[in-house]
């Protein structure tokens, strides 16, 4: 029962992350995703001080706001103080992420904290939470029923504004000729990115939430032709690498989460390598049909 | 210095930890300063996460901790994320950015899975690794003192000899490839020299955020020059200190990770910059724009004002609120701001509720009509615009035109009687 419920919570996570990460790398944002994963651990860790323990998950979700703070500053230095872009993300969130680490080691003895979790949250230690009961039926530790409503927000969000995070996405210009501020779906996408990554964070840690957000998106970029599909293929992905990466980490007795990232890893690796074959077929393919162009032209 | 408790300052091991700190954070800013302005930061921050695998590898291999070993899986393992980097992009239609994002945590998380299992085989050299995380700049002492300090100074010295051609490289590619400059080559030396760098910090600062030492002091010392030999220097005075304060901080409480301290004090130094830095800064840059608005104001005022009396005949009449917003509506705020400024600079008097330009006021706003009109003309003599689309742009540039220029406006319009629009050029007698 015990590997159910981390492969359960894994899936979960991995489903959220992949559902927002499609989204992040059409609009060329997978660094803003890395940053804000590591940004709101200061928030994180107060969040943890104030309301001590870790069940009060609804608190815990004020410090997202961390994140979406993040995006402020990002912007207010590439834009005030006309710093380029890739240097104003780089500054920001490894600034902040240096003052959580700093906060988590100096408040080690009040805070259910510690830096291994940070990096790598500490997954296998969901099915020793307290567990919820319903009718007098065990269903399942905290961790697993915050990220059923993490997932929840993220699809009904996504779901019900999906016309204006398409167009926001490719059609900027459209999307503001007919009112659509791009800049209210920005922060709308942010806001999210920034409390599913405080929600994962017990589960994945801040930094290798960012795989779950990156790596199955990437993939099934590579051979998607249509959104719903890159959507859809992306949460399989997700879902295949939670199983995998558990039985991978129980194999060699290590990280689940860091298992699960590089099972994701490989994913990729297989779909680049069958991505790489298709395409260049395709170019022999097109070769070879100018040439029989060329000859029945020749005739 | 007398600050320093004085078990610190006895402590023999500590000038040798400092300064093997501050040596490392010079390489690395030296390094991440081509970097930065190579607009690569982010590489770095993808190499340096993915250096933990090939850390853990080598401590799998060679059962210990030793630096040349860990060195050469850290370096081997950082290539590797850059060549990935390069290879998914030149093949695929996947962006930088999602690259850079995919490769740092897809690496870091497998040398995740690797350190944990290194943590549950129970290994007893094992101890001491995770300060490869956040780094623990007291622990550097012995052998790995020498080693990574070895690796600065040669890092140190490989930019000071190729300062001409990165520069070169990195300013102008077209001259460098016209003079015959190996691009190629000079890319892989600059790419190695970043894994490198990376690899140096890896003890003292740890791989999570040691990206920070390539980027944040390249990016503080960007606000105070414009050249790149001060650039430089800048950048390895404001690293050497915050690693200085780190390895203070080391020794004062040797639980606490060190990147972090040294990551916060740089990150401090740089947001000081960006705010208060002369010329870039942003509250210079404030400063400047809103000197500029209040001229715009003023100027704007006075032209109003002595329109006014053109359109009538009683050109020193007093003027209402009402009347100067009839002509040109502002916020009430923002007007009578402007007003009362020009007031106090002897442009305009206030009596019995209106106001009157003074002798200054009347000619400063006669200069700015006449500034206005004159630019109207040029742009339909000399660059044929109709004469319907010149307004907008004298509205602009009436505020810019200097006294030599406006001269030679004159000369060169022969000093002409009307405007475009039929309306008299005013000049002073």
């Amino acid at each position: 029962m015990d590997s159910f419920w981390i492969i359960a919570t894994a899936s979960l996570v991995a489903l959220s992350c992949s559902f927002l990460g499609v989204w992040l790398i059409l609009r060329k944002m997978a660094m803003l995703g890395d940053a804000i994963s590591h940004a709101v651990l200061p928030g994180i860790v107060i969040a943890f001080l104030i309301y001590g323990s870790r069940d009060n998950s609804v608190m815990l979700l004020g410090a997202g706001v961390i994140g979406v703070f993040t995006t402020f500053l990002i912007e207010f230095f590439h834009k005030k103080a006309k710093l380029q872009s890739d240097a104003s993300i780089g500054v920001t969130f490894t600034w902040l992420f240096a003052l959580g680490v700093i906060l988590v080691s100096a408040l080690a003895g009040q805070v259910d904290l510690d830096q291994e979790c940070v990096l790598y949250g500490e997954i296998a230690y969901v099915p020793l939470e307290s567990v919820y009961t319903f009718l007098g039926y065990d269903i399942g530790p905290h961790t697993f029923w915050l990220m059923v409503i993490v997932l929840l927000i993220n699809v009904l969000v996504i779901g019900i504004f999906y016309k204006e995070f398409y167009l926001t996405t490719f059609d900027t210009e459209y999307a503001f000729a007919i009112g659509m501020s791009s800049w209210v779906w920005h922060y709308v996408l942010m806001s999210l990115v920034s409390f599913t990554t405080v929600a994962s964070f017990e589960s994945v840690g801040a930094i290798l939430v960012v795989a779950f957000i990156v790596a199955p998106a990437a993939s099934a970029y590579l051979i998607s032709r249509q959104l719903k599909q890159m959507l859809l293929l992306a949460a399989l992905f997700g879902l295949s690498a939670s199983v995998l990466g558990y039985y991978l980490a129980y194999w060699i007795d290590g990280s689940i989460a860091g298992a699960i990232s590089s099972v994701l890893g490989i994913q990729f690796i297989v779909v680049f390598i069958i991505h790489l074959i298709v395409r260049k077929s395709n170019v022999k393919h097109s070769i070879y049909t100018e040439k029989e162009l060329l000859r029945q032209k020749a005739n | 210095m007398d600050g320093l408790p004085s078990f610190i300052l006895d402590n023999p091991n500590f000038w040798l930890v400092t300064a093997g700190t501050v040596l490392l954070s010079i390489s690395s800013a030296l390094v991440g300063t081509f970097t930065f302005l190579k607009k690569k930061s982010l590489i770095g921050d993808a190499v340096a996460h993915s250096v933990l695998p090939g850390i853990c590898l080598a401590f799998i291999i060679s059962g210990n901790k030793d630096p040349l070993w860990i060195i050469m899986g850290a370096f081997i393992s950082g290539w590797i994320s850059i060549l990935s980097i390069d290879f998914i992009t030149n093949n695929s239609r996947i962006k930088e950015d999602t690259a850079i994002g995919l490769v740092l945590s897809v690496f870091f998380g497998f040398g995740i899975m690797l350190f944990v299992a290194i943590q549950h085989s129970g290994n007893p050299n094992q101890s001491g690794l995770n300060n490869f995380l956040f780094g623990n700049a007291a622990s550097l002492i012995g052998k790995d003192l020498i080693t990574f300090s070895a690796l600065s100074l040669l890092l140190v010295f490989i930019v000071f000899i190729f300062y001409k051609e990165f520069k070169l490289m990195t300013f102008d590619r077209q001259y460098a490839r016209t003079i015959g400059l190996p691009l190629k080559l000079m890319e892989f030396i600059l790419s190695t020299l970043t894994v490198l760098a990376i690899v140096a910090g890896i003890q003292a600062i740890g791989v999570v955020l040691m990206a920070a030492m390539l980027i944040t002091p390249a990016a503080a010392a960007k606000f105070w020059t414009d050249r790149l030999f001060y650039m430089l220097i800048l950048a390895a005075l404001f690293a050497s200190l915050s690693s200085f304060a780190g390895a203070v901080i080391s020794f004062m409480a040797p639980a606490m990770p060190t990147g972090p301290w040294i990551v916060v004090v740089i990150s401090l130094i740089a947001m000081l910059s960006f705010f208060i830095a002369p010329g870039k800064g942003i509250i210079n840059k404030w400063w400047r724009k809103r000197q500029n608005q209040l001229k715009i104001l003023e100027e704007n005022i006075l032209k109003t004002f002595y329109l006014l009396g053109e359109s009538g005949a009683e050109a020193q009449n007093g003027r209402s609120i009402e009347d100067l917003n009839k002509r040109r509506p502002w916020k009430k705020a923002v007007l009578m701001k402007g007003l009362s400024r020009l007031k106090n600079q002897g442009f305009l008097v206030f009596r019995n509720g209106h106001w009157y330009l003074t002798k200054i006021g009347l000619s400063k706003g006669q200069r700015v009509v006449r500034l206005h009109r004159l630019w109207e003309l040029y742009l339909t003599e000399y660059l044929k615009i109709a004469p319907d689309h010149v307004h907008e742009d004298a509205e602009t540039i009436e505020h810019v035109i200097t006294p030599e220029l406006e001269k030679s406006i004159m000369n060169k319009l022969g000093f002409p009687e009307l405007d475009p629009h039929q309306s008299k050029i005013p000049y002073t007698n």
